[in-house]
């Protein structure tokens, strides 16, 4: 449902026709990974590995989020995540309000009851 | 917004996108029908669950005339900043059973469908959300993206807290 403009696109093929990035996606599949650990794994400096993560992240098959000092890389084609974002966004609204509806049935369940049965 | 931050394989309440115009919330009450469509009916208790009191958005008014043909208006802010309306008709109306209504705020507004279908004393609810066309939904898509998913991320750290 998202569309990818040429330009993304573009940025896409232009990430994936590096040998080592093509690598980082393929480890970044089986797990989540900080930056320091993929420049460990893949015999690198901490500064390359930074530029293959930045190249990646532009072209929106990478995300990386910064919790104190570690930045940790997830494989996040933009379109993909964004769409599961949407969804756990959704979700969240309808729980908090149906945890809300549920407390408000119950207190209608309780009333009826010690109201007795002409009033239900 | 993190996908981990919200166990949505337990979570009790279904969201799932049916279509690219079609967006379904599913969720089973432990009580009759007529209880959960009066909860759903009448403003003074609506207005306490659709804005749950956790939620960092305010609703300062929220009228509802729940009949074929009547009319509604919820708006949210505080009384000093921005009011965010929302408005429409209800199209139909049948008692403990179903509430259909128009969301007239934007051009192409979602039709909202909300079914309650008893069985053994538990009441199953479906809300249905109908977009005019994909680009609608993507649209409501990509405001999500911005201002609501903040809220809802402010709304998640409140109830996680």
């Amino acid at each position: 449902m998202v569309q990818y403009s040429s330009a993304a696109l573009d940025a896409a093929f232009a990430a994936l026709s590096d040998a080592t990035r093509r690598g980082i996606l393929e480890r970044l599949g089986r797990r989540e990974s900080s930056v320091s650990a993929l420049a460990d794994a893949f015999d690198m400096t901490l500064t390359g590995m930074k530029k293959h993560i930045g190249v990646l992240e532009q072209a929106g098959l990478v995300t990386t989020e910064k919790v104190g000092r570690v930045r940790t890389c997830r494989l996040g084609g933009r379109g993909l995540r964004a769409e599961a974002a949407w969804i756990d966004g959704v979700q969240q609204l309808w729980d908090a309000r149906f945890d809300a509806l549920d407390g408000i049935v119950e207190e209608l369940k309780r009333k009826e009851q010690s109201d007795g049965p002409e009033h239900a | 917004m993190g996908l981990s931050m919200h166990d949505a394989a337990t979570s009790r309440t279904k969201v799932e996108r049916t279509s690219d115009v079609d967006m379904v919330v599913r969720r089973s009450f432990d009580a009759p029908a007529r209880l959960v469509f009066r909860a759903w009916s009448d403003a003074e208790l609506f207005r306490r669950w659709w804005v749950p009191a956790s939620a960092p958005v305010r609703l300062r008014t929220c009228e509802m005339d729940v009949r074929t043909g009547g009319s509604y208006r919820l708006e949210f802010g505080e009384d000093e900043g921005p009011v965010h309306s929302f408005f429409g008709r209800y199209v139909e109306v049948v008692p403990n059973e179903k509430i259909v209504w128009t969301n007239e705020e934007s051009d192409d507004g979602a039709l909202t469908t909300v079914t309650f279908e008893e069985s053994d004393g538990k009441t199953l609810v479906t809300y249905h959300d109908r977009h005019g066309s994909k680009e609608a939904l993507d649209e409501a898509f990509e405001g999500m993206e911005g201002g609501i998913a903040e809220q809802f991320e402010q709304l998640a750290a409140v109830l996680e807290g």
